[in-house]
């Protein structure tokens, strides 16, 4: 947890110095769910009816999502902990007194925090104070609210134990292109980043809601704006919970056979 | 204490030749070549001594330095550091001991070296005081001053390494491995890197095991030698007996090449 903490300052003070990318982040993202909202409005005009959240729902999700956008992405990777399994650094993480699970994961998380901390002021402040329904709206409740911000926090820990699962992939592979390429449209498609997934196919939106990708964003963002709720809420929280805990054992089970079959190379 | 009992460790090295027939071939079976980089490796270093570990590329140096540090796990042998296995007891054995690889980094790329030792401090639970008292001694020893302020990135080689070093002894480590802290560097980096082997060696007593192959390393810093060739030991004693091999050696280049030749390496 302390270890998290100054990671997480760490982060910051790098974040801080690179602030043009950060700036350009944030009108990116402003741009991308303006579209996104104009289109999705296209369809709403359409048929209303079968439409599978109310439009400010929608509206709501869309812009949490690009406040929160650094703290869920899939592509959110560090390179340099790639390069440190594939060129050897790992030796250096290897000699320090703390488990590399344990320290890649807070490295990870406070990577997100901070890169989230830096960007979603802005678009906060600025979508809240358009005009309902374009804008990004209160939560539906104050019990909502709570909830998503467990659901946020589960959320962000499931995405971090995921990539952590690439990262480990590296020491079966030589590379990570191959598994990136593979799992990034996965994760893109199934945990709600390009299409919210009430508007997916019924049956594919069941599985997927099942499946670790459906613990990551699509929750907090539902929960939120009122669309998940009730049963359907705990439910959605306890397979968070569960994922959050398959995807670590699984993740740790890789870095022990991974480290049982390292060898340093070079030097 | 470092004790080395019947060290052995393979590699698995994938070899066939050139060529793309060759290649096509390698794809239906690999032909593996073991390479034995430890063979039976036996040896005891005492506490505070400064011990020079030499032999030729490929002999079995850093192997020996990731096995007693904790990072690979030997095929089979026992070694003890200060009573632990390194590799039973990662954590609490890399406490205890500092690493630096001179080919490596440990320092982040892009934040000022401060910060990356604010995060050694918290990694290695350091006590403030004593940090606070570590890092004021390196800066001095090590002349860092302004290094410190800089993000590594723009740090040059002999700086980098200088930061490294003092990196790896701040948290009072009572073993330290260096392997080739020296590569690269010019001769006020190196004499600045000796001068603190030294004084850390006189004043904390501490253990060094230092890897290079630059032979003025060794000749200033080693009190015992141990050349290591195929993964098994080849000679313990000091530089007089390394002298031995060729007294009429007109460099310690020279030396280390006649030295290396009378062992079949």
């Amino acid at each position: 947890m302390k270890a998290c903490l100054t990671f997480f300052r760490m982060r910051l003070k790098s974040g801080l110095q690179y602030r043009t990318a950060a700036w350009a982040g944030i009108v990116t993202q402003f741009f991308w769910g303006f579209m996104e909202i104009r289109l999705y409005y296209a369809f709403y005009e359409a048929s209303p009816e079968r439409f599978p959240m109310t439009f400010a729902q929608l509206t709501s999700y869309v812009w949490l999502r690009q406040a929160l956008l650094a703290l869920f992405n899939a592509w959110s990777f560090e390179m340099e902990l790639f390069d440190m399994i594939l060129k050897g650094d790992v030796a250096y993480e290897l000699c320090r007194p703390a488990s590399l699970y344990g320290m890649w994961f807070a490295r990870s998380l406070a990577l997100r925090i901070s890169r989230v901390v830096l960007r979603c002021v802005p678009l906060l402040v600025v979508t809240s104070l358009l005009p309902a329904p374009w804008g990004l709206g209160g939560p539906a409740s104050l019990s909502a609210f709570a909830a998503f911000l467990v659901s946020m926090t589960l959320s962000a820990c499931v995405c971090v134990a995921f990539s952590l699962i690439i990262y480990f992939s590296c020491f079966f592979t030589l590379s990570s292109d191959g598994v990136r390429m593979f799992t990034l449209p996965l994760v893109e498609l199934f945990s709600g980043a390009l299409i919210p997934l009430p508007f997916m196919p019924d049956g594919l939106a069941a599985i997927v809601q099942l499946s670790p990708f459906g613990a990551m964003q699509n929750a907090p963002l539902r929960i939120y704006s009122g669309n998940i709720t009730g049963k359907e809420l705990a439910l959605v929280l306890a397979l968070q919970l569960f994922w959050l805990m398959a995807l670590c054992v699984i993740g740790y089970a890789m870095q022990r056979q991974g480290l049982r079959r390292l060898c340093v190379q070079g030097g | 204490m470092i004790q080395v009992e019947h060290l052995c460790k393979t590699y698995r090295v994938a070899r066939r030749d050139g060529g793309l027939w060759h290649a096509v071939k390698a794809l239906g079976k690999r032909e593996t070549h073991e390479v034995r980089a430890l063979d039976d490796l036996s040896f005891t270093i005492g506490d505070g001594e400064i011990v020079g570990y030499i032999g030729v590329n490929g002999a079995g140096k850093s192997t020996t330095i990731k096995v007693l540090s904790g990072i690979l796990v030997p095929d089979s042998g026992t070694c003890l550091v200060d009573g632990r296995v390194p590799w039973k007891e990662r954590k609490a054995h890399a406490a205890e001991i500092g690493v630096v690889f001179g080919q490596r980094s440990q320092l982040w790329w892009d934040v000022p070296v401060a910060d990356s030792y604010d995060l050694l401090r918290e990694i290695y639970r350091m006590d403030p005081v004593r940090y606070r008292r570590n890092l004021e001694e390196m800066t001095e020893l090590l002349d860092l001053g302004e290094l410190l302020r800089t993000p590594a990135r723009q740090l040059s080689l002999g700086q980098r390494m200088r930061c490294e070093i003092a990196a790896s002894m701040l948290h009072d480590p009572k073993v330290l491995f260096l392997d080739e802290p020296t590569i690269g560097l010019d001769a006020v980096s190196k004499l600045a890197v000796r001068g603190f082997i030294h004084r850390m060696n006189a004043e904390r007593g501490t253990t060094v095991i230092l890897t290079t192959h630059d032979m003025q390393d060794i000749e200033a810093l080693a009190t015992r030698i141990l050349l290591i060739g195929h993964g098994k030991l080849l000679l313990d004693g000091t530089f007089e007996d390394v002298r031995a091999a060729d007294p009429a050696a007109h460099s310690l280049d020279e030396l280390a090449a006649a030295l290396y030749a009378r062992y079949g390496m």
